[in-house]
């Protein structure tokens, strides 16, 4: 199945359905190639009864040349590079999930071949049957919460004239403080309660480092979670989210979403997923 | 700033209108805290899956998450989950134990090289002896 001089890249392990494949048909993997299932079991033979024998992954072909070791880890040092596959990966993830229970796989997972990654699969079948059945009918969100820039500057008024200009920044950084910790003291309080809001509607939870680098705004980000939703009440939570959020004027309450489970895709246990040995 | 790449997928994005969001309207720093640092990882035949998942992990926090920030806020789950702390480095008592090893072995390595070889069997500084056991007891 692969041309030469490629590699085997696989994106998601999703179950193989007619309408799933009729769609990716019209879809592109990374560098514009066709995308592809590839279950268990030959293509050739009818598609299985059994949930575990439809096991597939969503692959594509991606050249040699920008996926072997050296190239990868070059590739990562490139913004625009990671950027794109990035944002290819994920398109195809999401488009599967729209369609296919999925459960998404990190970004750069690669073979030498269709056969090695059918290995791959088969050796890992019975987890991945599991974990899709768990994540069928559901959906993830992000509730990520920003303190804005102006609810953590000081209010702009001029320091007192009689003040030294010693005392005047004093007061300044005094002032600068109180605004500050109030404004904390808001976020953690709204926190809470989104927690306790979103706790009746979501069946899981995790918890990620809030974001804050380059690729990040000007607004402070403390917290930034993930739900696991299930379906029927996906709106249900993004209305009592958005309610919750009129209630915080100096924060910005985002809900980020729908995704598909990244954060979700191994085991409660494991939500930051440590990396499993093949069998 | 960004140079068009080849293949990038924007017939792919126009093609179909889908239910889930398109990456055009997430974040990068969302997509790609998502792609690289969360779903399943599995063994490839690319030794990057999991050798340099660590360096990876580290690249992401910088471009993404600020370390400091979230310690700050009481949030460090990362501390104690061994696939993220970075070379294990284990609790401060352990941290100043090996400081002290390598240490010992600076200062001993200064001194005349074999003046340790008749007291030390390798492997064996590690556990202590009991006492009453010496080697060099009188039986």
């Amino acid at each position: 199945m692969n041309t030469p001089g490629s590699l085997t890249y696989v994106y998601a392990v999703t179950h193989r359905t007619g309408p799933l494949g009729e769609a990716l048909a019209g879809l592109h993997g990374i560098g514009q190639t066709p995308l592809r299932l590839l279950p268990l079991t030959a293509e050739t033979e009818p598609a299985p009864s059994t949930s575990l024998a439809s096991l597939a992954f969503v692959a594509s072909d991606v050249p040699e040349q920008d996926f072997n070791e050296t190239a990868l880890k070059n590739h990562f040092e490139d913004l625009d590079w990671l950027e794109h596959v990035a944002r290819t990966h994920h398109d195809v993830v999401q488009a599967v999930a729209a369609r296919a229970p999925v459960l998404p796989l990190r970004m750069a997972t690669v073979y030498q071949d269709d056969h090695r990654a059918r290995q791959a699969l088969a050796a890992q079948q019975d987890v991945f049957s599991q974990r899709l059945d768990q994540l069928r009918a559901h959906t993830e969100y992000g509730v990520k919460i920003y303190l804005t820039p102006e609810a953590t500057q000081p209010p702009a008024a001029a320091p007192a004239p009689a003040a030294s200009p010693g005392k005047a920044y004093l007061q300044a950084r005094r002032a600068q403080r109180h605004s500050r910790d109030a404004v904390y003291q808001q976020a953690e309080q709204a926190a809470e309660t989104l927690e306790t809001i979103a706790s009746r509607h979501a069946t899981q939870r995790v918890r990620h480092a809030p974001q804050r680098g380059e690729l990040t705004g000007p607004e402070e980000n403390v917290v930034n979670d993930a739900y696991l939703i299930p379906d029927d009440q996906a709106r249900p939570f993004q209305a009592a989210i958005a309610d919750a959020a009129q209630h915080y004027p100096d924060l910005r309450i985002e809900v980020t979403g729908p995704w598909a489970p990244y954060s979700f895709a191994m085991p409660a246990a494991g939500p930051t997923d440590a990396p499993e040995p093949p069998p | 700033m960004t140079e068009p790449l080849p293949g990038r997928p924007g017939s792919f994005a126009s093609r179909a209108p889908m239910p889930y969001g398109q990456s055009s309207t997430s974040s990068l720093a969302d997509i790609l805290e998502r792609v690289l640092d969360k779903g399943i990882v599995i063994a490839g035949d690319i030794r990057i899956n999991l050798l340099d998942i660590e360096l990876l992990t580290i690249k992401l926090r910088i471009l993404i998450a600020s370390v400091d920030k979230a310690k700050e806020m009481g949030i460090d789950w990362w501390e104690h989950d061994p696939s993220l702390s970075s070379r294990h480095t284990g609790s401060p008592l352990e941290q100043e134990n090996r400081r002290l090893r390598a240490e010992l072995d600076a200062l001993r390595g200064r001194l005349e090289p074999g003046a340790y070889d008749e007291e030390e069997v390798p492997g064996e500084e590690q556990g202590g002896r009991p006492a009453g056991r010496r080697r060099k007891s009188p039986p």
